[in-house]
């Protein structure tokens, strides 16, 4: 035993083997029951009890809903470009399950005396890598859209084109701020600095926010919903797909809504640090002795990560289910003129009270004057004289 | 001209810059939707549980018996010209020495039909029986079907179980939901 676990860490190819699977496990598995999540909360905030007949409390929903999807037609087109037709969900699919690899979901274990690390692989530019992944993501949607050879999934791929790419610019500027202020692209070392209780999101309180509209747009939920509008574009970019292939598109959304929440919790609201770590970790030290303490802090760490996470995933539904969707033009208007300018805004702010020396007191003056600039400038806005009737 | 007072007057002034970043807004709709989130659901389970129908509901179809436990139809057929689906057909038949304790009338249903698809829970044959004898309970529903030979209900389903009499007697919801749980 002693000398497989030796080996195992010689070449910490077993354990990062069994976290990766782990993850991709728990990643499906949560992508699968925030399905029946999501019709759990529509249901509840429409005062109506939701799935309630496929196993406990329609616990046996997810299961059905597969079912159900590989025993439909799995139909092409005539005039559709095969092979990109099938690409386009299988793209979807590995882009959403590739971004959830740099998160680091907890700390180190401590296995045979040398330190785990909770995380499939430890990159220095998990952001970035983040980044890129989920660009790539609106290929799946726009080879879809284009390979499927009907108007109303062109015209929903080139909304989700236009609308990931307008948005990735404020949320890539809205990180810009946060990087700032950690010196370090890798995700592992921005959550080590929000040690205990010390959370971006009391530092960039705007730039969370931003962040987060955002998310909420890249993963093309309410509001921001509009390449598959259904009341203009019938299905969006996926009107002519049917069977296990449309489910890959929808089970991509749901994933991509784990892994934004995911990496917003590492970002802003401090990964797997907790308000009292410490004080926790020092009495299962106490307790337990070193490595066995130390381990289970790790695991309610862990937990604290995971409870972060679901807490997103409820607030990516309890806001489709509350706002409207957007008009295309409102769209664009609140990405270009009015995430962008802030971002920029956000950044100066950052930097300034980063080089004044007092960071927390002199983010808030800033927002402050920031808030101020933009209320005289509105004050002074030029404004249209009344329209008159009759003239 | 105003005919209620229910209108609103909107407020079509400008917003102010709080409210253009319609997060205020957006806090409001949030603490509406996880307050709905949280209240009670007023769905009624179906199969398990059942709403209160009142007494006046129209629901299976019976043939009552009288006191003395015989049939009251007479086949007289006036439940059948009311029907406005045509749902009930009958056929009529002598009653023989020493059935006098079956059958109240000299003459009665031998058949009595009524298909389950074609009626419309109307109640024109309840008004037209002038025997009293045809009734739609207000405590049952038609039990649901799923082949075509089970649409038609003969007598077999639709005459009074001596032993379980039909009264439209619980006037009161707790009598009626006392009623549906029995069923």
């Amino acid at each position: 035993m002693n000398g497989f676990i030796q080996w195992a860490n010689e070449t910490m190819f077993l354990w990062k083997a069994l976290i990766i699977i782990v993850i991709f496990a728990i990643t499906l598995g949560i992508a699968a029951y925030s399905t029946w999540a999501e019709r759990k909360v529509a249901g509840y905030i429409q005062d109506r009890p939701g799935p309630n007949r496929a196993g406990w409390g329609g616990l046996l929903q997810p299961l059905a809903d597969a079912g159900k999807m590989f025993f439909k037609e799995d139909f092409i087109p005539a005039q559709a470009d095969k092979w990109l037709f099938i690409l386009g969900p299988c793209l979807s699919m590995l882009t959403a399950l590739m971004s959830s690899a740099v998160v680091p979901f907890g700390d180190a274990f401590i296995i045979g005396g040398k330190a785990v690390t909770v995380q499939a692989i430890e990159i220095n530019i998990g952001i970035l890598y983040v980044f890129g992944v989920v660009s790539l993501g609106v290929y799946g949607v726009m080879i879809g859209g284009w390979a499927s050879n009907n108007k109303f999934s062109l015209l929903g791929a080139i909304r989700a084109a236009s609308q990931n790419i307008s948005y990735e610019l404020a949320m890539g500027m809205s990180i810009i701020a946060i990087l700032m202020m950690t010196g370090s692209l890798s995700l592992r070392t921005i959550v080590e600095q929000q040690h205990g209780f010390n959370w971006n999101i009391f530092y960039q309180p705007l730039g969370c926010l931003i962040f987060i509209v955002c998310a909420f747009a890249e993963c093309n939920r309410t509001p921001f919903d509009l390449p598959e509008c259904e009341t203009e574009l019938v299905g969006g970019y996926h009107t002519e797909y049917s069977s296990m292939k449309l489910g890959f598109y929808l089970f991509a959304e749901y994933i991509n809504m784990f892994a934004s929440s995911a990496v917003t919790a590492c970002l802003f609201f401090g990964g797997y640090n907790y308000p009292g770590m410490d004080w926790v970790q020092a009495q299962l030290v106490g307790a337990f002795g070193q490595t066995v303490g130390q381990n289970i802090a790790t695991f309610i760490g862990i937990g604290s990560m995971f409870t972060k996470i679901l807490f997103g995933i409820f607030f990516f539904m309890w806001v489709r289910w509350t706002v409207p969707r957007f008009r295309y033009d409102q769209l664009m208007n609140l990405g270009w003129k009015g995430l962008i300018p802030l971002a920029v805004g956000n950044m100066i702010i950052t930097a300034v009270a980063m080089l004044s020396g007092y960071k927390l007191a002199g983010i808030w003056i800033g927002l402050a004057v920031l808030i101020l600039i933009i209320s005289i400038f509105w004050a002074l806005r030029p404004r249209k004289e009344a329209a008159v009737l009759g003239a | 001209m105003q005919l209620t007072n229910r209108a609103k007057k909107t407020d079509k002034s400008e917003l102010s810059l709080f409210e253009r970043s319609y997060l205020p807004s957006l806090a409001t709709g949030l603490g509406i939707t996880i307050r709905h989130f949280f209240m009670k659901k007023p769905t009624i389970q179906y199969p398990e549980q059942k709403r209160y129908l009142g007494p006046v509901f129209r629901g299976h179809h019976i043939l009552k018996r009288d006191e003395e436990g015989r049939e009251r139809c007479t086949a007289c057929g006036l439940c059948a010209v009311a029907c406005p689906a045509e749902a009930i057909s009958m056929v009529a038949q002598e009653r023989k020495k020493g059935e006098e304790h079956l059958y109240r009338e000299e003459k009665y249903a031998a058949v009595y039909e009524i298909n389950m698809l074609r009626c419309i829970f109307c109640g024109l044959c309840e008004e037209a029986c002038p025997k009293q004898a045809v009734y739609l309970r207000h405590d049952k529903f038609v039990p649901v079907f799923t082949e075509r030979e089970d649409v038609i209900f003969g007598k077999d389903k639709l005459v009074e179980d001596p032993n379980n009499r039909y009264r439209r007697d619980a006037w009161t919801k707790e009598d009626a939901m006392k009623l549906w749980k029995n069923d």
